[in-house]
């Protein structure tokens, strides 16, 4: 009997070992290093001293860093507020209309998800040569139709840069909320829909009163996953504006901020590694917190409805 | 379903919303397929033309385009090694995450929930704010500059999401199954190997494509990882050729074609697996 709990536990091990030490190492590991160097002064690659929270209240509190973390965390909020109003918004009424089997909507449906296949950089490439102010085929079409006054630098002026990519990352990502909400509103009963169509309730009342409420659990995914997508934006601004958040900042986001803190700064040309850990930790405990908080927030809504 | 809008069934005001409505999602459509069709046209001319004619067809197809971006951009090589990193990656991820899944969900013991929280938790963390200590860990032991440690960091964070779908799939197997293969005299790889992983194939598509996807498109660890240009994945490799070619738009097209061409005609073949792949973490 003994040996056979011996044997059992061996054969558990075997297969859990492999999985477990990788994302030990890889993952968690990290993760505790992270907070660990962020309380430390650093030289270049080389751990010096123990500062405390001295990182963290450089970022928050002392200048040029706490300029630099509130510019770049103000267009994080502005990504995910243009990105729920204008993205899942506007999936969600996609998704409502394709669940009404309105005509063509099976292709509808597959071809909005065609660009959440591609790469955020081809994604980025791609438009940037189509929003290029002279040669780009976005100005080109407009001067031809008589709207010259509409044929502007979309990526280099500092009002309009944040928004233009935030509308060319919504082109490639539309339809990833369209169809979540889809399934969400093909999933609810037949029954509570059917009971309001003989109380002569109308589409929108249906709408706002019935199908929403019952697909909040799919609102809540949608929320989460937008607002951690949001705390991570990078490679969207990397690859259109440079990792400098050009122009002039305008684009910075915590992700590009952090990339330049860590791997060497574009203004001070140096690593420094104990603020970029400091900036890691904000971005994991803002995107636990922000997590937590909305899926709190949501289920109490779901529970009162 | 008697849900469903007929626009022979609705009132005149009724019948102009439903058009409007068709005409935003036909234009959204077209907002779509536009520019990847202009992309693929563009590819095939010279600059000059793509500058002078932007909607007309090419004159000549400039198939050197392609080439040109395939050998002197390095296309091939970038291409490659995307291949074997998200080949093996995925080959790895695929074995030790269905093993852990079957360590965990076909054995009955204390410890079974706590090594799922420790997978669990892996979904949870953006790894990319962990950068820092992984990149000084990785220089540590001398795999900065290799195709392993992409390798090693796309496993590990494949990890958690295929353990946590597999082995909610794999509970849900009878546990008859084990029992039975036992008394045939199989040890525990086989029944893992031969009974229960034959059993999780749907599931093993959806992980697979769940995971390959994010880790061929992924561009931050190599920018982080990978100095050596014969290393690079394509879309690293496509930042660089960006910089190089700035104004060469027609081998910048052709460079855009390759690499989103192939995902399309994927994407056509397997659309339903796609999207299953895609809203796996989303939708029940």
């Amino acid at each position: 009997m003994r040996t056979n709990i011996l044997k059992r536990n061996l054969w558990i091990t075997f297969f859990v070992l492999p999985g477990l030490l990788l994302v030990a190492v890889f993952i968690i590991l990290p993760l505790f290093l992270s907070m660990f160097n962020s309380l430390y002064h650093w030289d270049g690659l080389v751990r010096t001293r123990f500062v405390g929270v001295q990182n963290f209240i450089n970022i928050f509190f002392n200048f040029p860093y706490n300029e630099r973390f509130f510019n770049a965390i103000k267009h994080n909020i502005i990504w995910f507020v243009l990105t729920m109003v204008f993205q899942n918004c506007t999936g969600l009424v996609f998704g409502y209309l394709l669940s009404k089997k309105i005509w063509g909507h099976t292709l509808y449906r597959r071809i909005f998800f065609i660009p959440a296949i591609f790469s955020i950089v081809a994604v980025g490439f791609l438009w940037t040569l189509y929003l290029n102010p002279q040669f780009g085929i976005i100005n080109k079409t407009l001067k031809s139709l008589g709207l010259q006054q509409f044929a502007l630098p979309w990526l280099g002026d500092t009002r309009l840069a944040t928004p233009t990519i935030i509308a060319v990352n919504i082109w490639r990502w539309l339809g990833f909320p369209t169809l979540v909400f889809l399934a969400g509103i093909n999933s609810i009963p037949e029954s509570s829909l059917e009971a309001a169509y003989l109380d002569g309730a109308g589409e929108t009342s249906i709408f706002f009163r019935i199908v929403i409420p019952l697909i909040v659990p799919s609102i809540t995914i949608i929320t989460i996953l937008t607002l951690i997508g949001s705390l991570n934006v990078f490679e969207q601004v990397y690859v259109m504006e440079g990792v400098a958040g050009g122009p002039f900042y305008s684009t910075d986001t915590l992700g590009t901020l952090f990339y330049r803190t860590a791997f060497g700064a574009v203004d001070t040309g140096r690593p420094e590694i104990g603020i970029g850990s400091a900036i890691g930790v904000v971005i994991y405990i803002l995107t636990f917190l922000a997590s937590a908080i909305a899926a709190i927030l949501l289920r109490k809504r779901e529970v009162e409805q | 379903m008697i849900f469903d809008l007929r626009y022979k069934e609705i009132n005149t005001s009724g019948k102009i919303i439903y058009i409007v409505f068709e005409i935003i999602l036909i234009a959204y459509a077209i907002l779509i397929i536009l520019p990847l069709i202009n992309m693929f046209i563009s590819s095939f001319k010279s600059s000059r033309e793509i500058f002078l004619t932007p909607y007309s067809l090419p004159e000549t197809l400039r198939i050197e385009n392609y080439i040109n971006v395939w050998g002197t951009g390095r296309f091939g090589r970038y291409f490659f090694n995307s291949v074997i990193v998200t080949g093996i990656s995925i080959s790895l991820t695929l074995l030790f995450g269905s093993m852990a899944a079957f360590g965990i969900a076909r054995y009955r013991y204390k410890l079974s929930m706590l090594i799922f929280l420790i997978f669990l938790s892996g979904i949870m963390l953006p790894l990319k704010a962990a950068i820092i200590p992984l990149f000084l860990l990785l220089k540590k032991l001398g795999l900065l500059n290799t195709l392993l440690s992409l390798i090693l960091v796309y496993t590990a964070m494949s990890l958690p999401s295929t353990v946590f779908i597999l082995s909610g799939f794999m509970r849900g197997l009878p546990w008859d199954l084990d029992d039975a293969a036992r008394i045939d005299g199989c040890n525990d790889f086989q029944i893992y190997w031969r009974i229960i992983l034959p059993l999780t194939r749907q599931a093993l598509v959806i992980v697979t494509i769940y995971n390959a996807i994010p880790v061929w498109n992924d561009f931050f660890f190599p920018l982080v990882f990978i100095q050596n240009d014969h290393l690079k994945t394509l879309p690293l490799g496509m930042t660089v050729f960006f910089g190089q070619y700035q104004t060469d738009w027609g081998l910048l097209f052709s460079a855009l074609s390759i690499a989103i061409v192939p995902m399309i005609v994927l994407y056509i073949l397997l659309s339903k697996q796609f999207v299953q792949g895609l809203t796996a973490g989303a939708i029940k």
